[in-house]
């Protein structure tokens, strides 16, 4: 494996207020496989919720303040395919908008070191098995950013396949959207929560203790709803899924 | 508030209207407490989202024909002054009657003329959705004028007085059971059995008399073709072939952009038409005319070319797109939205993801501002649009422009989303604020959280998550709390 890379984790606002286990495992997996992980604290968010809520100025500080942090990165790694997508499909846009040339050039020469943690793992490091061990039946809610804007095709389920002692369930209607969709959850609270249902009987009937995918914020929706519903599973991002071993099990188990 | 013009009422309340449609959270809550509607939508959804996959991915060059499609609607558009011009020159000099009309209001005016001169008291129509679009069936029904469907959804909805809920599918939201109930209460047969064969029977016999006996028909178009002037029409049935072989006088209402530039690209457009709207490989009827052929066929031939908002949406390139669309229907059946809620919801003919970019463009953002909310932006409908339509990146920018409106209101303060949404761009301006940020809210949070460390009901907004969601409360420290802790050294 790749022994001298270093990568920049952009941990998203979300993950760093409410799901910190999930940047503790993704360090903890990626110093495993010999990356140097460094953590810029001058960060904060992408902007993809201001952007979708339609606050487009808001978007636009955002946007200037992840470009100019991360000039000099050489790689940077983000566990949450909806933040990549935001950078990758909306950030062009807004920074054209923007008619900042020395801003776009930065971007530009930027955005081809930014990687999904999934496609870093595949893509970058080659690795597909990260000597994990979960030995718990499993399913994955391919999150819509992931599966239609970064494409990440079969990259999760090459990862989750050489994970020992996990047993891997497949979800029907994986392209179905959970009704998360940022704060449509809460301005369209009642048609998010039918998908939310339609979703976790697909979920249910296939009897699988966790429910995986690379973003939490599908996650805590569904999560949400199956605490809620004393149902017999739970979420667990898959960085957590993939940085487990015998010797230091997932956090979520203990 | 009541707005400008002409309104259609049904029992005393507008229908498919959005002037004054209820906003679309309000108007699904209604819907979603219909089993029976959202069964029958989950069903037809099903079964027509199926069969256009299976169709689809049996074609090896599928992304070809979509790239094609797009790039032939994309050039219209772009030339589109040009090919409208050379479409009305070569229908006028085939026969036809071209007429231009600004909004609805026009539209009306000139049907109406058109029917005067006519002597009609009675029309019978092909489905044409951008009649409902102007609300020409009780306009003319007002001036004495009946308007008959002839689409066998239509009918179904005509006679149910029931609003479309899909624009190629019309009465989707309908099963059998319910097609039955309706054509026995309002055609006298107490004893019609809900056999298909029977209710297309029923709708077989009631249509024939008015095919022999009204000689002035309406219909709506899927293509314009500048080259040669022709209309094309697809439809399952056969009732618009009849409508355009029987009456003697035909009237075409037709949206400016259905225009395409050649007669050798409905080659394209027919086949991702038929693939993407109702999972065939051809559509049973492709019917084609040009102006009048004598002894064949209408001999009075109008077109009625309506802008109605649409020429507005030309300018900017992102919105432009929208008037790509041929109205197939595939971004509905595989929206999981549309799919919890059929189409009554979206208060406009167009419903889906295409109305919730469509409707409120065509309102001029003066209504409608509830549907480019009306997503989760999951980008299946852009995944399956034949003519490549970036649905999700018109959604975002129309809901810009919603806020932008937003900005002038003296209410704004007063909504917690707008609030939070200012006071969140001010925190993650600077690491310091949203540090503070967190700590803040772990100590407001901690007040939400019960001993399981879960929270089950905040107030406001937050109400509106744990309303079916509980939500994990803070986790002792953040990550940012943990890297400096234990990395930081």
């Amino acid at each position: 494996m790749v022994g001298s890379m270093r990568i920049s984790l952009f941990i998203t606002c979300y993950n760093d207020t409410l799901f910190p286990e999930t940047g503790r495992a993704v360090v903890r997996l990626l110093e495993r496989l010999g990356v140097e992980v460094e953590f810029r604290p001058a960060q904060t968010c992408c902007g993809q919720m201001h952007a979708n809520t339609g606050f487009r100025g808001e978007a636009f500080s955002q946007a200037k303040r992840f470009v100019k942090l991360y000039a000099d990165a050489e790689t940077i790694v983000i566990p949450s395919s909806s933040c990549v997508a935001m950078i990758r499909d909306q950030y062009p846009g807004l920074i054209a908008e923007l008619g900042n040339d020395a801003l776009r050039r930065e971007f530009e020469s930027l955005l081809p070191r930014v990687h999904e943690l999934s496609e870093f793992l595949v893509d970058k490091l080659g690795a597909e098995d990260v000597g994990a061990y979960f030995p718990h039946r499993v399913t994955y809610h391919a999150s819509c950013h992931g599966l239609r804007a970064l494409l990440l095709g079969d990259r999760p389920f090459r990862l989750l396949k050489h994970v020992r002692g996990l047993e891997l369930a497949n979800l029907d209607n994986v392209d179905r959207c959970c009704g998360f969709g940022g704060t449509f959850s809460v301005k369209n609270a009642e048609v998010s929560s039918a998908m939310l249902t339609a979703k976790l009987q697909d979920l249910q009937s296939t009897r699988a203790e966790f429910c995986t995918a690379l973003d939490n914020s599908c996650l805590m929706h569904l999560g949400g709803a199956m605490h809620r519903e004393f149902a017999a599973m739970r979420t667990i991002h898959m960085a957590e899924i993939l940085a487990s071993t015998e010797a230091a099990p997932a956090e979520a188990l203990a | 508030m009541s707005a400008p013009g002409y309104h259609a009422v049904r029992d005393g309340h507008t229908v498919l209207d959005p002037r004054t449609a209820p906003p679309f959270p309000d108007a699904a809550l209604t819907v979603l407490r219909n089993a029976q509607l959202r069964k029958n939508v989950a069903c037809a959804t099903d079964v027509i989202q199926g069969k256009r996959d299976r169709l689809v991915a049996e074609k090896a060059d599928w992304s070809q024909l979509r790239d094609a499609a797009s790039a032939i609607r994309a050039h219209t558009l772009e030339h589109l002054n040009e090919y409208l011009r050379q479409f009305e020159e070569q229908c006028t000099d085939a026969g036809g009657m071209v007429h231009w009309a600004a909004d609805a209001e026009e539209a009306r005016a000139v049907v109406l003329k058109i029917l005067r001169e006519e002597k009609a008291d009675e029309v019978i129509k092909i489905k044409t959705m951008t009649s409902t679009e102007i609300q020409l069936n009780p306009f003319l029904q007002e001036h004495g004028i009946a308007a008959h469907e002839t689409d066998l959804a239509e009918i179904i909805l005509q006679l149910g007085n029931d609003e479309p809920s899909h624009i190629v599918v019309p009465a989707l939201h309908v099963n059998r059971a319910q097609v039955r109930e309706i054509f026995a209460r309002t055609m006298g047969l107490p004893g019609l059995s809900d056999d298909p064969q029977a209710l297309t029977a029923a709708a077989r016999t009631y249509l024939r008399k008015m095919f022999l006996t009204v000689p002035t028909a309406i219909s709506g178009a899927n293509y314009l073709v500048a080259e040669t002037g022709g209309v094309a029409i697809v439809e399952s049935e056969g009732n618009g072939r009849m409508c355009l072989t029987l009456p003697r006088t035909m009237i075409t209402l037709a949206g400016i952009e259905k225009v395409i530039p050649r007669f050798r690209d409905l080659e394209v457009m027919l086949q991702v038409l038929a693939r993407s709207a109702t999972g065939e490989r051809m559509n049973p009827y492709t019917s084609l005319w040009t102006g009048v052929t004598p002894g064949d066929g209408p001999q009075r031939f109008h077109v009625v070319l309506l802008d109605n908002g649409r020429s507005a949406m030309l300018r900017r390139e992102v919105e432009r797109q929208t008037l790509k669309c041929i109205r197939c229907g595939a971004c509905m059946n595989t929206c999981p939205v549309y799919r919890q809620t059929g189409g009554h919801a979206y208060g406009s003919v167009y419903p889906g993801p295409i109305g919730a970019i469509l409707t409120p463009q065509l309102q001029k953002l003066e209504h409608a501002q509830t549907l480019p909310y009306a997503s989760s932006l999951c980008g299946a409908c852009y995944d399956v649009c034949p003519v490549k339509i970036n649905i999700p990146e018109v959604l975002i920018d129309l809901r810009a422009q919603v806020t932008e409106k937003e900005r002038e209101s003296e209410r704004r303060f007063f909504d917690p989303i707008y609030l939070g949404m200012l006071i969140a761009n001010w925190v993650f301006a600077s690491a310091a604020r949203f540090s503070l940020a967190q700590r803040a809210a772990r100590i407001g949070l901690w007040l939400f959280t019960r001993k399981d460390g879960w929270i089950h009901t905040l107030p406001s907004v937050g109400g509106r998550w744990t309303m079916t969601r509980d939500l994990r409360g803070m986790p002792k420290e953040t990550f940012r709390e943990w890297w400096s802790k234990e990395r930081a050294r």
